[in-house]
């Protein structure tokens, strides 16, 4: 089984409620707290999961707008695995979920080095290395329904940009998904083999403008008017 | 990077302690210049512990956890890190035996000797070696993923090595000639090194922002970082030199850290500089140090894509190359009907 994430590019909406129902969930998980530094100050920062950024793709004016989602890919080659000289980073062999033991880490950031992705944050409070876990919590919970049985970033996000499954299995959703849409995973040249993966915006046919005809009477006066006078 | 003060002692002073155990092993095992006395082996000794145990106890500082440091002696299977803390402290049983035994002894040629020093120098070769490919072995900082990494780690550690065994013997008088031609020759061998590599780390990178969000056809620029203050991830990778910076400080590198020990170390085959050689392992150090400094702030993670702060990824036509593009006109034009 290799479970993670497929992010679908093009309906999300950048809205960060991934972003924070993830906080929310996961500053009383397995890895509690998030810690907040300065949270009602000037220089408000903290420690986080998942980070949306956003970016212009293309030059105007065939630019879009693409928010970018991310968190720990929980990559096949977990290089920060390998780095970890405790031992505290750990790879599960039987989900693929990348975990930081917190009674082991020893908090010399080597393995936020080794990630690519920036998936891993250093807690100043606790002197330990955190990272997104999956919501290992929630994914084997029998208390809860099975459908919640998912990660909160996926139940939370409003424009159903997140997929959650197991991407070893070929009919899985997220593998489906993968397929049909050219899914891909971020910097393949570094050979992490990340597990989640993104799917580019669709491609739309442009809206045609060349039967709209020519400007009525009035609207030219408008657009003069508009020109001439200032606001 | 941010270059914390931290690791760049541990690298800088426990390479040099290594190296220097290493060539006084060397020196002594050919009589290079008629060899150390027992008192000056035992001192010298204590300048390479010295050196090296300080390192030690800064790279701690480094550790926001430290009382979980003990577990990192436990993936040596997998860690470079790990395996750069195992082999340090392999290091002292066979040094510090090395140093009582020619203390108490008063001899430096014996089988038990020969045995102790020769083990304690390839310990600590060995742990120049993991020092480097802990940097080496990161795929996510291009001026680190390189062997060029851990071959300037051994250059710069014995150079520094060298030259205080030069500047030791200069110092208390005797035949300096092989020592202070084996320091110089090292020298020298480390300041190309690092010049091939200060060279190669220009090249741009194969890893842009184009592979990191998988828009390979089109320009990406970043619009929001998505937080309103620094993060981790800009705090732990920020660009902390420019360029012209960056650019002086690696001439005081060359000129403090090696022109100026080899100039030194020259001077004194014509002139004796007597007590004055101390300075150049001084110098040495200080440039060095500069080098350690530098080799942390140049270095750029490939997370700072992401945060559309990785200039130096793309490489760009110089300005008085470039065609003028005609200015670009809306393909679109949005004529709402009525």
């Amino acid at each position: 089984m290799r479970l993670g994430l497929v992010i679908d590019l093009d309906t999300c909406v950048g809205c960060h409620a991934c972003a924070t129902s993830c906080k929310e969930w996961n500053t009383s998980s397995i890895t509690a707290p998030l810690t907040d530094y300065d949270p009602y100050g000037k220089e408000p920062s903290g420690v986080w999961f998942n980070r949306i950024r956003h970016y212009e793709v293309g030059d105007y004016p065939n630019n879009k707008t693409i928010n970018f989602p991310m968190s720990c890919m929980h990559c096949e080659n977990a290089e920060c695995v390998t780095v970890c000289p405790t031992g505290a980073s750990y790879k599960r062999p039987e989900d693929g979920i990348v975990l930081v033991d917190q009674d082991k880490c020893m908090g010399c950031n080597y393995c936020s080095w080794a990630c690519p992705y920036g998936a891993r944050e250093l807690d100043r409070e606790s002197g330990t290395m955190k990272k997104c876990t999956l919501c290992v919590d929630r994914l084997y919970d029998e208390a809860l329904p099975v459908e919640e049985r998912k990660p909160a970033c996926v139940l939370a996000c409003p424009a159903h940009a997140r997929m959650f499954g197991d991407l070893d299995d070929p009919q899985s959703t997220v593998s489906r998904a993968v397929r049909d849409r050219g899914g891909y995973a971020l910097m393949p040249e570094l050979n992490y083999n990340p597990t989640n993966h993104y799917l580019p915006p669709r491609t739309r046919a442009p809206v045609p403008t060349n039967d709209l005809g020519r400007p009525s009477l009035a609207r030219k006066v408008k657009e003069w008017v508009n020109r001439v006078i200032e606001r | 990077m941010k270059p914390s003060l931290a690791v760049i002692f541990l690298t800088l002073f426990s390479g040099s302690g290594f190296g220097l155990a290493a060539l006084l092993a060397l020196d002594n095992d050919f009589r290079i210049s008629g060899g150390f006395g027992p008192l000056m082996t035992a001192i010298l000794m204590v300048c390479a512990l010295a050196l090296v145990t300080a390192g030690m106890i800064s790279s701690t500082a480094h550790l926001a956890n430290p009382k979980n440091a003990w577990r990192a002696f436990t993936r040596w299977r997998s860690s470079w890190l790990s395996r750069e803390g195992v082999l340090a402290v392999l290091f002292y049983p066979f040094a510090v035996a090395d140093l009582g035994w020619v203390y108490f002894s008063d001899k430096t040629h014996s089988l038990v000797v020969l045995f102790l020093s020769n083990t304690a120098a390839l310990i600590g070769l060995a742990t120049i070696f993991s020092q480097g490919m802990i940097y080496a072995c990161l795929r996510t900082i291009r001026q680190w993923h390189t062997p060029l990494v851990p071959a300037n780690f051994y250059a710069l550690g014995l150079a520094v090595g060298a030259s205080i065994l030069a500047a030791a013997r200069i110092a208390t008088g005797g035949p300096d000639g092989a020592i202070a031609s084996i320091a110089v020759g090292l020298l020298l061998i480390a300041a190309v090194l690092k010049a091939i590599y200060y060279f190669w780390i220009g090249k741009p990178s194969g890893t842009t922002i184009q592979t990191a969000t998988g828009f390979n056809r089109g320009t990406v620029r970043l619009l929001d970082q998505g937080h309103t203050f620094g993060t981790f991830l800009t705090r732990e990778f920020s660009n902390c030199v420019t360029r012209a910076a960056a650019y002086r400080l690696r001439i005081a590198v060359f000129v403090v850290g090696f022109a100026g020990p080899l100039a030194l170390l020259t001077l004194n085959l014509e002139h004796s500089i007597g007590s004055w050689a101390v300075v150049a392992p001084v110098l040495a150090l200080l440039g060095i140090g500069v080098e350690r400094f530098l080799f942390f702030a140049e270095a750029q993670h490939v997370v700072n894509l992401y945060h559309g702060r990785m200039p130096a990824s793309l490489p760009k036509m110089p300005e008085f190359m470039r065609r003028k593009a005609p200015a670009a006109t809306p393909l679109v034009v949005h004529y709402d009907k009525g």
